[in-house]
């Protein structure tokens, strides 16, 4: 049977850099994913963008493609990844010019489409609470999540860069792609979702964000692995880790991630399939290695999930410290006196423990100036508060909130656009 | 006994709802947390946080438990003025549950 080796090297924005090198030294992949795109991110990158129209995609992509794309041409590794955040495009030009000037001889196609800013209908109602969109605030942003039939097309180059698609699309199309799966068909559908759901968080499959000293240990977090898969063309697949890295494949791992993120494992809906886990098996077959099969799919909804940024306002947050005998009824005379000088009622958190009390303030406003009211108050506790308080920070940040729509998949126009090294 | 004893568990979030996946060590104990770790009781733990209703899923085949929780979030992980905006440390709340002969 045909079988193909897919591996995961990021599972968020802020994830280590040198695991993806392992996998595409020592694993012998064909394909290695980055998901670097959480629900929230692109609306950041959009705020980006709309101040640097060549900004927008994930910071950190040069920084990791300088490190990975050499292996990767070296090793014949096919790198797909959503770093494309809220302007691909930009981050095609910039990995081409980044491929010249590494000498090598590589194709970047980009994946666009899921921008929907421009067609979505402010009053529709969100799917969270049924008011409409636009009444949530202004909208910065509207991204389809596009499905692995959007990225097929772009799968003839060396690096594949999109913005929003589903995050298991980003393994079933390639694997669709290498063991000749029909992407209409719901079965295999449903097996390459489930393997790229399993794989999307990277670490967290290979017992990161697993540990529980006594309980659960996991060796060598420090030097943690990132998994791969191996999966035939009936959809079966066997997951693993590079041998001599840190972390374990085991039944409770992977159970663990099977669930994670899932709000109803009897029908996961995603671009592609909905998929059924209700009759999935998991099984070591051997020392860092689970066996997962069973996926049911069932045909793909009509319409796709559409994400929404809003300008929420901004959030305020200060603490302050205070030690030793009273401390928590200092700290809880401090956070009534904020509390009664500020024009919004905050949230205010005591964290005590048997010597330190910390006073959290916190609150969601709808200018910048009230938020640095806040701030402020909390700062002018130093000299007009309980004694002995320290240790104050306080910080004000613009919030993008999200909210969910559907959009008919017929209004949705992907697209592919290749780029050549750029010397 | 609590479930932290025989049983371990991962907090995902979408949105305002947390999802809570509960796996037990032993198969064996697996029917003591279907007995025992109901909707209702979850909900009743974890009333301090939760303002919406709690789904239980029982995956048998999996020997696992998926709690979905509304309104778990403080509205969500973009607008939440919680310090955990995703909910992570809903999990090991959960752990703390008593259970087995009270």
């Amino acid at each position: 049977m045909r079988t193909t080796r897919i591996g995961s090297g990021a599972g968020f924005a802020g994830d280590r850099f040198e695991p993806a090198e392992v996998l595409v030294r020592q694993a012998g992949l064909a394909d290695l994913v980055l998901e670097c795109l959480a629900e929230r991110t692109i609306a950041l990158g959009q705020q980006r963008r709309l101040a640097d129209p060549e900004a927008g995609y994930d910071p950190r992509l040069l920084a990791r493609f300088r490190r990975l794309l050499p292996p990767a041409a070296e090793h014949g590794v096919r790198v797909l990844t959503n770093m494309g955040a809220a302007n691909p495009l930009a981050a095609g030009r910039a990995t081409a010019a980044l491929l010249g000037e590494l000498g090598l001889d590589r194709t970047v196609a980009v994946v666009t489409g899921d921008d929907v800013l421009d067609r979505i209908d402010p009053r529709t109602p969100a799917l969270e609470d049924g008011v409409p969109l636009a009444d949530h605030g202004e909208l910065v942003s509207a991204n389809a999540y596009l499905g692995a039939d959007a990225i097929t097309p772009a799968l003839g180059a060396d690096v594949v860069l999109t913005g929003r698609v589903a995050d298991p699309s980003l393994f079933l199309a390639p694997l669709a792609d290498r063991l000749g799966w029909d992407l209409a068909d719901p079965h295999p559908a449903a097996a390459g979702t489930l393997v790229g759901h399993l794989l999307e968080c990277a670490g967290q499959l290979t017992g990161g964000y697993f540990a529980d000293p006594g309980r659960k240990e996991v060796p060598g977090l420090a030097d943690l692995g990132f998994p791969f898969a191996d999966v035939g063309a009936d959809g079966s697949a066997v997951f693993g880790k590079p041998d001599g890295t840190g972390g374990v494949v085991s039944r409770a791992t992977v159970r663990e991630q099977l669930l994670y993120e899932i709000s109803d494992p009897t029908a996961y809906l995603t671009p592609d399939v909905e998929l059924d886990l209700r009759e999935v098996t998991v099984r070591e077959t051997g020392p860092d290695r689970v066996a997962v099969r069973g996926a049911i799919g069932r045909t793909r909804p009509r319409q796709l999930k559409v994400s929404v940024g809003y300008r929420a306002g901004f959030r305020a947050e200060a603490e302050i410290s205070y030690e030793g005998p009273n401390a928590r009824e200092r700290a809880g005379l401090a956070g009534e006196i904020v509390t009664a000088r500020l024009p919004v009622p905050p949230r205010v958190q005591l964290s005590t423990s048997d010597t330190e009390s910390r006073l959290r303030v916190a609150a969601l406003t709808p200018d910048r100036e009230t938020a640095e009211v806040l701030c402020h108050e909390v700062e002018a506790l130093y000299t007009n508060g309980p004694a002995g308080g320290g240790g104050v920070r306080t910080s004000t940040t613009e919030v993008i909130g999200i909210v969910s729509a559907l959009l008919d998949r017929e209004r949705i126009e992907p697209a592919v656009t290749t780029f050549r090294p750029v010397r | 006994m609590i479930l932290h004893d025989i049983a371990h568990c991962r907090a995902g979030d979408k949105g305002d709802t947390s999802i809570l996946s509960l796996l037990p060590y032993r198969d064996e104990d697996f029917p003591l947390l279907v007995r025992e770790v109901t909707a209702e009781r979850v909900r009743a733990h974890l009333a301090g946080q939760l303002r919406g209703e709690v789904v239980r899923y029982v995956l048998p085949n999996l020997c696992a438990l998926q709690f979905r929780c509304r309104h778990a979030l403080d509205g969500g992980v973009t607008t939440s003025l919680a310090l955990d905006t995703h909910g992570k440390g809903l999990s090991f709340r959960l752990l703390a549950l008593p259970i087995g002969g009270l």
